[in-house]
This record gives C-alpha cells, structure tokens and sequence, in this order.
C-alpha cells in the first residue's frame, strides 16, 4: 500500500484553506442520518464530540472513566500555545509553525503543523467564550508566559491547571450536547475492537465495566481519541488507566501505527522515592521560566550531599554547575525538553546526581524568589509547589526542588493522513492517538493545542468529505462481522479468565515497564534494543501462560481490564523496539548512542531518514512490515537543530 | 510500619456489604494511601482473594476519581486527594477504616466504588455557555477584570470528586452546584443564560436526592481544592434573583 497523505497541493498558507473548500460537504437535512462514534472524553475526543454534534451529526460517545471529565487531558498543567502575538513580540503562524517543525526536529509534516499553528488562534477565541478563565492581565486582557523551545511569550494559562480548565471547557460543551440529545454517552465502556465491514470501520465492540456485557455499536464512522501510550513505560506522567488498547486493536485490524518510538521524556519531574511506585508527578515545564537547573560542580560535593554532610543552601555559587545555562546560554533553562532531559540524564550519569538515587538535579527557585517576592512566585506557581511539599515532604520556597525526566507523552500514534483518517476507512484517530504533528520531539504547551485543533477546527471539516461518499442508510446491526468481533472479544476475556496462572498483571508490566525504561529510554543502541526484544517476546510468552486474573467477566474486575491493556502494552512494547531499531539516527526524542554529534547533540540523518515510519501488522508473532512516507520540505531548511 | 485496614467490601450495588479486617505490614512512610493499598492488593491477588475496588486515575489531585472516607473524613486527614495522601500522615499500629462515599445521589457500585454521575446531569443542566464551535469574537475582545477572572477560577477549580457531598450530614450537593453556578454568573461570557442556569442547576441537583443545605460549612473543610462556602451564598443570591425575575421558566 502506499501511503497517500492527501496534503493538498499549493502554497503553504493557502492549503488548508483551498482544502476545505474542496471537501465535500453533507448537507444539512442529512447529517441527522448519519452516525459517527467518539471513543475518548478528552480534549479531542470531548471537543470532536460537541462540534459534531452540534453540527446535527449523532454522536455516540464513550470513555472507560466514570465521567468525560475525568480523561487525562486533565492533568495538563502549563499552557495552550496560540500564535496571538498579543505581546507585540514577533510572534506570527508562521513563527509557531517554525518552533513546532524545528522543535520536533523535522520528523513532522509541514503542512499539519502550519494548519496547526493556523488554528490555534481560534481555539483561545473559542475557549475564553466558552467561559474557560485564563489568567488576565490587570487591564482585563489576557495574559501570557513564555514556554521551552520558543524566544515569544505565546503560552495562554489557567493557573497550574490549564489542561483542566480547558478539559471542563470542553466536557461542558458535550454535557450541553448530551442534554440536546444530540450525544449519548456511554461511560465506564471500554473499546475492545474496531468492526469492519467490507474494509471500512462500521462500530465497535465495547466492553461495560460495570456488568462485564461485550456490546457492539455501530457507526458511519469512528473517531479515536484514546490519548497516548507513555504507560508501556510502566511509570510515566500519564494517569494509571491511560493505555493503547483500542489503538492497538485498531492496529491490528489494519490501521499503521507510526512512528512508535517517538516518546517524550519530560525533564521536570518529581523523582522516584521507591519500589512501591505508581506513577510519576509531573512539576509543569513552566518552572523552568522561574527556577534554575543545577547540580553540584563536582561529583566530590555531589556525593557529600548524597550522604548528608552538607546542606543544599550552603553550597556556595561557585560550586554549582547550572549546566543548562552554561552550556546553551541562548535558551538557558528553556531549551527543548528532549534537550533538558538528556542533560540532566548525562551530569547524573556523571554521578552528580543529587538524591539518595543519584537520579535527580535541582530546580531552584532562590534567585526568582528573590528577584520577584514569594507572593509573586507563589501566585505563579502555588498549586504546583503545594503537590510538591504534599509528595515529597519538602517545601521548595526554602530548598531547591529535585527533579528528573520522566516518560510523559508519545509523539507516535496511528498513522493519518492530512483528513486525520488512519489507514482503515471510516476509522480516524486525534490527538496524542495519532502520530501528525510533533514529529520527533512535542514543544510545552503543544498537545493541548493539538488536541482541540484536531477536535473543534479539523474534523468538523474533514469528516464530511468521507460521509458525503457514504451512503447514509443503517447499518446493519446483526452482520455477521458484529457477532464475529464480539465473539472474538468473549473468547480473549475467558482466554485471560482461564489462564488462572501465579504471576499479577502488575509484575508483568512493571517488568515491561523496566526493559522499556532501560532500553527504549532516553538512549537506545542496537546492542540494548536486541536484547530488549528477546525479553519481550519471553515476557509475552510468560503473560499468556502465567498470568492470574481473578474473579469473572460479569462484574467489575479492575484486574481483568489492566490485564487486556497489559497484554496490548506488551505487544506495542516490542514494536517501539523494532521502530527504534530500524531508525539508525538520533533526533528529538529518539536517542541512538551510536549516532551523536561529538557535543553529545542528536546527530540526524536526512538523507535516509526523513520519513515517517508507518507499521503494518501482519499477524499474531510475525514481524510487522515497514512503509515509509517521505516528508518533504519546502519551507524550512533542515539545519542542525541549535539551542546554544 | 505496619498498620490494620479495617474496608468497606461490597460485591455489588445490590450486596448489603460490611467491613473485612486487613494487616498490612511494610508500609512506607513515602508511599501514597493508593500505593499502600496497591500493596494490599498485590497480595491479596497472590492469595487468589478478590483485590479492593476503589477509584483512582490520575494520582496527581486533578481528575477526581479518588473517594476514599478514610477515619471518618473524606480523603483522609489532610485538606488533599486520597492520592496526594501520604503515608507519612499515620502513625505506626494505627487502625484506619475505609469506607466509600456515603449519599443516597452516589450508589455503591463496588467496594470503595460509587456511581457518580449525578455531577454529570447536573452539568448537563446547565453548567456551560451555549456557544457552538466557531463564529466567538476575539478572545481579547472580552476583557474580564483580573480580580473577577481569579474569583471565577478559584471556583472553576473543582475537581467534581464528591468530597462535599459525603462530607455533608444532608448529602448536600450545594458546593459543586455553586462552583459552576458562580463560575459562569461572575464572567461575563456567563450572562446570557444567568438566570435560567442556576434554576435549571438547582432542580437538577434536588431531582437527584442530594439533601439540602444548612450553611454547617463542613464541605469547605473537606473540600480538597479549598472551594469557598461563598460560592454557596452567590448560588442562593442568583437562584432568588431568577425565580424572582425568570423570564424563562
């Protein structure tokens, strides 16, 4: 197959424009007849849902939380990025098309981040009517902050609680379309596989966690937005239940899944405390505007430090190593966040490292504090200094933070084209499902913009295209492909009920979890990777044979549903091996020890890598098929990505 | 330290339930009160006995899943999310009780697992501006003063968990309620609809069995993102001034 991506043709600025007009349209009258399924609450999933909605398609939507409200797109602290220019600072579309492009290193499509950068501005115009309160100047304007990878303030804010804000903004744009009858929700129902009937997406097969029933639905179309798959990683930022399965299933019914090895570790994290570890704490990016990253000069002071005989706040000045500074002093502490975390990882590894671990550098906020007031700083960043003391027991307005990188958002996804169609008809994916917009790297502030540019700006239009060639009749409920995917979703739960081994879901992913961390981290070689793919494939072996899922299908069974995630994690997990394995560069977040710039910089290879990689799934144990969509570039020129 | 779990088990919405008693040694003073009880059910799992059922996503104080009333308090001692609850605030050899969140509005539906969607049809009611996707004006040509910008944020802060309603002696939904209501009745994106959102909020919230308020205040005191009483008051002065003045009901 060769993939198409359907950018249209022309120059930059107008493709978007000329794209939508030549998109089919559905008209009014019809659009009532149509179907369309959501799977995911958050910012795309809720925002995808409303507008189509409100554009009189029926939306069924579903969301394994107990509420939309609860999808993760929550938890996002920092900031929505919106080529405003409110600051009068130079910031342009054409700026945030730029930052996105070289940020991501030049693994991303041209065209998707321009439309993105496009968008963005309407999407604050529609958040702050939708009543969402950003942070204001006194004037009663709105405010900004700057955020890593760019030289503009262009960050638009709520507090530590963006993400929130914007994700209620959006659930209240559904619950309005719920209450209009123009959305059914379905909540606690979990996607177990995509229905296909004569090669198009026609439904769904869900399972509801409440009774265990396996029900189909059926569809004119179906929309992922399922979110990111940073928990193959075991500990990550991402919230417990995030998981790829209905990717994955939409994978292995013949949608690509590109670029799997595209993840995000994000350097400002708070670091692990111990083994009983869930899940890792996220301190937002935005701290890095105010605090100061550093480690002691010498691995002498640093091991003192470790051992207790000297106090953080009596290392003098000239025995700190602020190392992000010093070594890129144009962007300091706001380099990319690829960047930061390597650095941090390399002066750790260098056993500077300043917590009983050694894996972990301080932000330090004495200088902000002093410059500003702690009332300043403290109406910044109050919450997220709150979550910190309440985590770690220490309060960061006297003794700097420690922070280290964690996995915190996927850059891959299912592969879509221009439409945000995967390669399955009828079945689109949004969001951080998908792979389009951040190439190799994702800049702060970046996924939440993407998500309801995806959802209130791209799939309204793009949809239409493909209903208008659909005919608008019912589908048929009872064909046989319903009753056949639900079958094959029964015999997978008595399959994993059956098993009634002696190892928990939560070794098998904590094991998972710690092959990935360590050789699909933040550096991979050949050599690690290898050996990273035998354990998995002995892992997946020993999940089917050994694992205990206790209780039955009729009732809610929090371990049979971690138990069908674990299961799809452990297959993705080993093709981000093959992914990483088969891309011999580094850049953005893709880390190759064999291949670095004598800096220790990522050393890209254009000439043979300048592609997406879109995987095909080609059956149950049988390696899967690599397709390559170049990515050309006509408005950027690839450089050397520089942040000195 | 080692501590005694005493936890609510219930099979299911119509199992009556009761109490099972836990011990649970080697329990980390850095640990989370979810990861204890991860701890806790690993090995239950191991001893094939069925694992506690409790809410939980995030574990970063955001999402609103977690629910626990722990030692008569919900979310435990601290002014917090069960999950940004640490073990460092138990003393060794202490019995702690777990129960789920006690309203007639929030079934339980498992164990520590109750069905909260109430909050849902209550924002269905009219927690949000009627404005479709497209055709707003300029964001910055709606100038909001900073101080009533800070005030409709310090109420849009609500996580939706519940804690107000369990911490309530009548089950009261009125903070959540008048988050929402004062939110959208300070900004002026909110205006249009005024009146018919808090009428429409306020039958919602009865029509689902929450009980009423007596100004006790308790849902403040629990209130895991520090949402003000005040919103109360602001929700009874619009809903007054609607039914008084409601052009549309």
């Amino acid at each position: 197959m060769i993939l198409d991506s359907k950018i249209p043709a022309g120059p930059l600025a107008e493709k978007w424009t000329k794209h939508k007009f030549n998109s089919k349209l559905v008209n009014p009258a019809n659009k009532r007849k149509y179907e369309v399924i959501v799977v995911g609450t958050g910012l795309a999933g809720a925002s995808a849902a409303a507008s189509l909605a409100e554009l009189g398609y029926n939306v069924k939507a579903f969301t394994f939380h107990d509420s939309p409200r609860r999808a993760h797109s929550i938890a996002a602290q920092g900031g929505i990025n919106a080529a405003k220019n409110y600051q009068n600072d130079g910031d342009s579309v054409f700026r945030l098309f730029y930052d996105t492009v070289k940020g991501g290193d030049y693994r991303a499509r041209e065209a998707n981040v321009y439309r993105l950068a496009e968008v963005s501005v309407k999407i604050i115009d529609q958040c702050v009517a939708q009543g969402v309160p950003f942070a204001r100047e006194y004037g009663g304007l709105l405010s900004n902050r700057s955020f890593g990878g760019a030289q503009v303030s262009r960050t638009f804010y709520a507090r530590g609680q963006t993400g929130q804000q914007l994700l209620l903004g959006a659930y209240s744009a559904l619950s309005r379309q719920v209450a209009n009858g123009k959305v059914k929700l379905y909540p606690r129902s979990e996607m177990m596989d995509v229905v296909m009937i004569d090669g198009q997406a026609r439904g769904i097969v869900t399972r509801n966690l409440i009774t265990g029933a396996v029900e189909t639905h059926t569809a004119h179309a179906v929309l992922l937005c399922t979110g990111g798959y940073g928990n193959v990683f075991y500990l990550s930022t991402n919230a417990m239940g995030s998981n790829v399965t209905a990717a994955w299933r939409a994978h292995k019914r013949g949608a690509y899944f590109a670029n799997p090895c595209f993840t995000q570790i994000h350097p400002t994290c708070i670091p692990v405390s111990g083994d009983h570890q869930s899940k890792l704490t996220l301190m937002s990016e935005s701290l890095r505007n105010d605090g100061r990253v550093w480690v002691p000069a010498t691995k002498e002071t640093a091991e003192k430090l470790r051992k207790g005989e000297i106090k953080v706040n009596d290392i003098k000045e000239e025995d700190r190593d602020y190392f992000l500074e010093r070594k890129y002093p144009s962007f300091g502490n706001l380099v990319p966040r690829d960047v930061a975390s390597r650095n941090a990882k390399y002066v750790c590894d260098e056993g500077r490292g300043v917590n009983e671990t050694g894996e972990a550098v301080f932000l330090d906020f004495r200088d902000a504090i002093k410059r500003d007031t702690k009332a300043i700083i403290a109406s910044k960043y109050g919450n997220l200094f709150d979550m910190y003391k309440q985590i770690t027991g220490e309060d960061p307005y006297q003794v700097p933070m420690m922070i280290y990188p964690a996995v915190h958002y996927t850059m891959g996804g299912l592969w879509v084209d221009y439409n945000l169609m995967t390669t399955i008809p009828g079945l689109y994916a949004l969001g951080e499902a998908n792979f389009s917009d951040h190439g190799a790297n994702r800049l702060g502030a970046s996924a939440l913009m993407q998500g309801l540019a995806d959802g209130y700006f791209v799939i309204p239009y793009t949809i239409g295209d493909y209903l208008a060639q659909t005919l608008p009749k019912s589908i048929d409920a009872n064909h046989p492909e319903f009753i056949k995917a639900a079958e094959e979703v029964k015999n997978r739960i008595s399959q994993l009920l059956k098993i009634n081994g002696k190892k928990s879901v939560d070794y098998f992913h904590k094991k998972l979890g710690k092959i990935m961390w360590n050789e699909c981290g933040m550096a991979r070689s050949a050599e690690g990777l290898k050996k990273a793919k035998a354990e998995i494939k002995e892992l997946k072996r020993d999940f089917w044979a050994d694992v205990k899922v206790l209780g039955t299908n009729e009732e809610l069974n929090l371990t049979l549903e971690k138990a069908h995630r674990v299961a799809d994690f452990i297959e993705l997990g080993e093709l981000m091996i093959d992914d990483a394995l088969s891309r011999e560069e580094s850049c953005g977040g893709h880390f190759r020890e064999e291949y670095q710039t004598p800096e220790g910089e990522a050393l890209r290879d254009d000439e043979n890598f300048a592609y997406v990689a879109a995987w095909k799934y080609m059956g149950e144990n049988q390696e899967e098929e690599l397709h390559k969509e170049p990515l050309v570039f006509e408005n950027v020129k690839l450089t050397q990505r520089s942040y000195k | 330290m080692q501590l005694t779990l005493k936890i609510w088990r219930q099979k299911n919405a119509s199992d009556k339930g009761g109490f099972a008693t836990y011990p649970v040694d080697h329990v980390s003073k850095d640990m989370s009160f979810l990861e204890m009880l991860d701890v806790l059910n690993e090995e239950l799992t191991e001893k094939g006995q069925d694992p506690v059922h409790f809410d939980h996503d995030c574990r970063e104080g955001i999402c609103g899943s977690c629910s626990l009333y722990i030692n008569g308090k919900p979310h435990g001692p601290l002014q917090t999310t069960t999950c940004q609850l640490h073990m460092r605030s138990f003393n060794d050899g202490e019995t702690v009780t777990i129960e789920p969140w006690r309203a007639k509005a929030f079934p339980v539906l498992k164990d520590l697992v109750v069905d909260r969607s109430a909050f849902d049809r209550i924002i269905q009611a009219g927690g949000y501006v009627s404005v479709g996707t497209g055709g707003v004006p300029d964001a910055n040509e709606i100038p909001v003063p900073k101080t009533i910008a800070d005030l409709a944020m310090d109420a849009a802060q609500c996580i939706g968990c519940g804690a107000c309603v369990a911490a309530c002696k009548n089950a009261s939904a009125m903070l959540f309620t008048s988050a929402k209501v004062s939110q959208l009745a300070l900004l002026p994106q909110g205006q249009v609809e005024r009146k018919t959102r808090a009428e429409k909020m306020v039958a919602q919230m009865d029509a689902e069995g929450f009980g009423a308020c007596t100004n006790t205040g308790a849902c403040e005191a629990e209130c895991p993102k520090g949402i003000s009483i005040t919103n109360i008051a602001r929700m009874n002065r619009e809903y007054f001034s609607a039914v008084v003045s409601s052009e549309n009901l």
